[in-house]
């Protein structure tokens, strides 16, 4: 019963966000801070999470098949295609989820527990405009940004790694990136990190939205923002990877 | 005109109260005073629909709020302005900001005019000075005083206080009553105080209603409150009178 209550809570928020998304001018300003908080702030953890994901898996992957008798290049098919069609998504998003998900689901709670919401709306504000769409809006446009970075620095990070360490040659890291280079699994990668920034804002906007019970409601609210975030994604991987490859 | 019609309010089993009747004139300032936790502030919160009641109705100008759309229910909150508890000042933005935030979102004034608009109203309550400052650099009594000062930036018809006195001092108190019977004056604006301070009951208000035992106890005015010999209300008024 709880479940289904917090579902339909749910549902309403994005159902009241959808038809608030036309009041640009309320959340004009709000979009451009969220972008440069979600996206552009969010760049160094990726490019880090980018280049030790590519990199350890080039090590492994290069000690798994060792066995000489499987060409170098099939090392840079494996990470390459690994990185864009799972790692660059999934990895960053679950990193995310603690960083931009709580961030959201702490500032929306506070929010709530000190009447800032009861606040904008007293005024004749739209709260919903005001504070939950620009940060969805920001989410599904800036994850697909992080996802690329998340990409080159994967497989850089891999090219580099196996240059260095002289698992694979250049050349051949390379060569096997471009024979099993699929544009569907680029198409898949953004299909995932699109359903993903929506996910992790979403539910840390619900969360925060609805806190209650002062700091420690909001500390609630926050954690179960980043624990459900992180759920709903690797369930949405699952799906996605089951209807979609 | 504000108008409450039989309304009734519980939170799960909790009975907040039940079948609230009153009227607020237009220049009026009626103060809703009862114990703490009797639902004074659940009240407040009806009158712009902040809340949605189990029953009942409350007409703003003869229009019943709960039967609008959000859209113009969002109008009719702009006749508002709204003095909260513990201010709900936004704490990203600093003091000027935040009492030019509605301006801002509702009008299409220059920058000069805002800057203008904002300087006088903080010269109201006193903090043209703290204008820079962050809310978390401010003492509790500025906060409100900021509050108020955003709460009547947009010249509402009616002004309502949650608890404008609770947690200061007696001087900044009654610069706060002061500052009420100021803005009822200058701007005739219609002023519902949610308050147990009897001293700015006693100063601020024209009527009182008094919550109690999950209902609405007691209502009329100063003089009638003072000749009253309702037990329960002469009781709260006779505590209050201890406090001195």
């Amino acid at each position: 019963m709880h479940a289904l209550n917090q579902l339909g809570r749910y549902s309403n928020l994005l159902y009241q966000g959808l038809r608030s998304s036309t009041e640009f001018r309320t959340y004009r300003k709000n979009l451009f801070q969220e972008l440069v908080k979600i996206g552009y702030d969010s760049v160094p953890i990726v490019i880090l999470v980018g280049i030790f994901t590519g990199s350890v898996l080039t090590i492994q992957t290069a000690y798994q098949l060792e066995s000489g008798f499987i060409p170098a290049s099939t090392i840079g098919a494996i990470v390459s295609e690994s990185i864009l069609i799972e790692l660059a998504a999934v990895i960053p998003a679950l990193v995310l989820a603690g960083k931009v998900g709580a961030r959201i689901a702490t500032e929306l709670g506070n929010m709530r527990v000190t009447e800032q919401i009861d606040a904008l709306e007293s005024m004749g504000l739209n709260s919903v405009s005001f504070l939950v769409v620009p940060r969805l809006i920001a989410g599904i446009a800036m994850f697909p940004v992080l996802y690329i970075v998340a990409s080159v620095t994967g497989v850089g990070g891999g090219l580099l790694v196996g240059h260095l360490s002289g698992a694979v040659p250049t050349a051949d890291f390379l060569k096997g990136a471009r024979m099993f280079f699929s544009p569907a699994n680029l198409v898949f990668g953004f299909v995932k990190s699109y359903v993903f920034g929506f996910i992790i804002t979403s539910v840390a906007c619900f969360k925060g939205y609805y806190a209650s019970g002062g700091a420690e409601g909001v500390g609630r609210s926050t954690t179960e923002a980043t624990v459900m975030a992180c759920i709903y994604v690797l369930l949405a991987d699952f799906i996605l990877a089951a209807l979609l490859l | 005109m504000i108008e409450i019609r039989n309304l009734s309010k519980s939170f799960g089993d909790m009975l907040v109260w039940e079948h609230v009747n009153l009227t607020v004139a237009d220049g009026e300032t009626l103060a809703v005073i009862g114990k703490s936790g009797c639902g004074k502030s659940v009240l407040l919160k009806h009158i712009n629909a902040l809340l949605t009641p189990d029953s009942g109705e409350v007409y703003i100008d003869g229009q019943n709020i709960f039967n609008l759309d959000y859209v113009l229910q969002r109008k009719v909150r702009q006749k508002f302005g709204l003095l909260f508890q513990g201010a709900a000042l936004f704490d990203s933005i600093d003091t000027f900001e935040n009492v030019a935030f509605p301006l801002r979102y509702f009008t299409k004034l220059s920058e000069k005019e805002i800057r203008e608009k904002v300087m006088q109203s903080l010269t109201y309550v006193n903090l043209e000075k703290a204008a820079s400052k962050m809310p978390s650099e401010l003492s509790g009594g500025m906060k409100k005083r900021v509050g108020l000062a955003r709460a009547i930036i947009m010249e509402p018809k009616y002004i309502m206080y949650d608890e404008p006195t609770s947690g200061l001092d007696p001087q900044t108190a009654d610069e706060i009553n002061e500052l009420i019977i100021f803005m009822a004056e200058t701007f005739d604006v219609t002023s519902i105080v949610i308050t147990h301070d009897m001293f700015s009951v006693l100063k601020v208000a024209d009527k009182v209603a008094f919550l109690n035992d999950q209902k609405l106890s007691w209502f009329g005015t100063i003089e009638e409150m003072r000749l009253s010999d309702q037990p329960d209300l002469t009781e709260f008024v006779r505590a209050s009178e201890y406090q001195i």
